[in-house]
């Protein structure tokens, strides 16, 4: 099995070659490549062999994990997942305790320099990382031993990413991203709480097609999903060009599917492919179904301000600032005011009258 | 530091501050103009001005026919980009609802693309007041920093508002957080430049048309 080519596997799991090649055309599509990539993707898959994959959840909800098993399977997409040999993933795995733990070190030495690493959640470093461990090890002890043998890493949801919600403030356990702390491997990011299903099999599907890691925005994210914003590719943003924008989720704006920017939708910061591939298999997607977006795929979504106050307003209420600043300019306008008097007063006093006595010295 | 954090920092901790500096330096300015009081009038005016005062604070926005003829591309471009800068503030969807946001108050925005129109108008008479600052030899010799200081902080807002809303040159994002950032540095150089002349323009006018209506003598 482990030598298996994936068009094999495939074949083996009743997907025929013409499936495979309509999944590999849709997936260079998705990643902007030119259609006469279709044929290149299709043999690159095709030939590989599975490759090994560990993946690594730290402090997380496993909503990343159910977002890319519970795609409208059986799938393709859920196939390719059949189709690389996922070696650790404690929530899907059979085994358990240490029998888990040795298959991801025996795993690990066997491909040791060259199986992708995973990993989804954030890593808590405040006291040493003990706030999240598995098996007895830390987050962060685990993560810097499997990525040191790892040829590239995925980071998989907004934690992993960015930290995501663990590091939304105050940060009690001191949660950071995969990239704070690994520094000398290629690492992608797939953010989005949760990220969607296709994007991470595409971006996979890169991996294997061309052994390389895709082109990255400034964020680290693949820029065939994370380029355009939500708002740019909005099929509501007609209304916001218009000036019609729903006031409540209930009112005629609403209903008629205007813009919710004034619902406080994140849409025009917010870089993430959901306007275009949709979720549940190109059912909906949040801003479809009638609610603004939360911005997930953006670093500290959860510390900008209420996700129903629109984009422009404060995050912090401006009140408290502005009366100490009035308080404190008008004590300080009163001291200078006494200060000016006082200098006047004082030049007064000091005038010397000059009589024509003086005048004729 | 990415946008999204800039972004952050200039939705909150900085628009404090920058409000902080703003409410701060203005009452203490106007505190300071305000004790440096008048002279006591020991002999009492047969009419007072105030009607005057309170008229010419108005009045004074209508351009004098003659003082109109002699520069008229001051004139104009100066009422196009004052009338036009508060268009844009007041009438942008995204500050109605800021404005609502921080005072309670809102009203109906007007189609965007006009209030862009009137953004693109705006930016054209404020490049022709640098030009024409630039290229007239008096005005050029009577420029000091602070004329230039006070055209920047105005035009910066404008340029980075306009080329946010058509996503030019750079991110969104970013461009968001630089137009928030530009507002700020606006206020926080406000108070202390010859942008007061916001506020102190209606003092200065009531107290030059409250002077001329007066019959009497200040002693």
């Amino acid at each position: 099995m482990r030598d298996e080519t994936l068009l094999d596997t495939l074949k083996r799991r009743g997907i025929s070659r013409r499936g495979f090649l309509k999944f590999c055309a849709t997936t260079a599509s998705m990643l902007a490549l030119p259609p006469s990539m279709a044929a290149a993707v299709a043999e690159a898959m095709g030939k590989v062999r599975r490759p090994v994959v560990i993946w690594l959840s730290f402090q997380e909800c496993t909503g990343c994990t159910e977002s890319l098993t519970r795609a409208h399977s059986p799938s393709v997409e859920s196939l390719i997942f059949d189709a690389i040999s996922l070696d650790y993933h404690h929530t899907l795995q059979a085994a358990s305790g240490h029998a888990a733990e040795e298959a991801r070190e025996h795993s690990m030495k066997a491909d040791w320099g060259n199986y992708l690493l995973i990993v989804d959640g954030s890593i808590p470093i405040r006291d040493d990382g003990v706030y999240s461990t598995i098996a007895g090890i830390s987050n962060l002890q685990m993560l810097k031993d499997a990525a040191a043998g790892a040829a590239a890493i995925v980071s998989v949801g907004t934690c992993a990413a960015y930290g995501g919600l663990p590091h939304a403030n105050p940060n009690p356990t001191g949660a950071v991203a995969v990239t704070e702390i690994i520094k000398d491997k290629p690492i992608i990011n797939v953010p989005g709480c949760p990220p969607i299903p296709a994007v991470i099999t595409g971006v996979l599907a890169h991996y294997l097609t061309f052994g390389a890691i895709p082109d990255l925005d400034d964020l680290g994210r693949p820029k065939a999903f994370f380029g355009e914003s939500i708002h740019d590719r909005c099929y509501r943003r007609p209304f916001y060009d218009q000036g019609k924008f729903a006031k409540t989720f209930d009112d005629e704006g609403a209903r008629n599917g205007w813009c919710l920017f004034e619902l406080g939708c994140k849409g025009p910061t917010t870089h993430n492919a959901c306007a275009t591939t949709k979720w549940n298999g190109g059912t909906s997607w949040p801003v479809q179904s009638g609610h603004g977006c939360l911005g997930c795929s953006e670093p500290d979504f959860w510390d900008g301000g209420s996700f129903y106050k629109a984009l422009s307003t404060p995050i912090s209420p401006v009140t408290g600032a502005a009366a100490a600043a009035v308080a404190i300019g008008a004590a300080a306008g009163v001291a200078i005011g006494l200060a000016n008097r006082q200098t006047k007063a004082a030049a007064k006093a000091a005038h010397q009258k000059a009589t024509i006595a003086d005048l004729e010295k | 530091m990415n946008a999204m954090d800039l972004l952050l920092w200039s939705r909150g901790p900085g628009l404090g501050i920058a409000v902080g500096i703003f409410l701060f330096g203005m009452v203490l300015r106007l505190f300071e103009i305000y004790s440096l009081g008048r002279k006591r009038d020991l002999a009492p005016a047969r009419t007072g001005g105030e009607g005057s005062g309170w008229r010419t604070m108005f009045s004074r926005s209508v351009p004098d026919r003659a003082q109109f003829k002699r520069s008229p591309v001051v004139f104009t471009t100066g009422y196009i980009f004052h009338l036009g800068f508060f268009i844009v503030l007041l009438f942008l969807l995204p500050h109605i609802e800021l404005i609502e946001a921080v005072i309670g108050l809102s009203w109906a925005p007007p189609p965007p693309p006009i209030v862009d129109l009137v953004a693109v108008i705006t930016l054209i008479a404020l490049i022709v007041t640098l030009i024409y600052r630039i290229m007239d030899p008096v005005r050029r010799m009577l420029s000091t920093f602070g004329d230039y200081l006070a055209w920047g902080v105005t035009f910066l807002p404008l340029l980075t508002g306009y080329m946010a809303y058509h996503h030019l040159l750079l991110d969104y994002t970013l461009m968001l957080a630089l137009h928030i950032l530009s507002v700020e540095l606006l206020l926080v150089v406000f108070p202390f430049t010859k942008l007061t002349h916001m506020v102190t323009l209606f003092i200065s006018r009531w107290y030059n048309g409250e002077w001329f209506a007066r019959k009497g003598v200040a002693s």
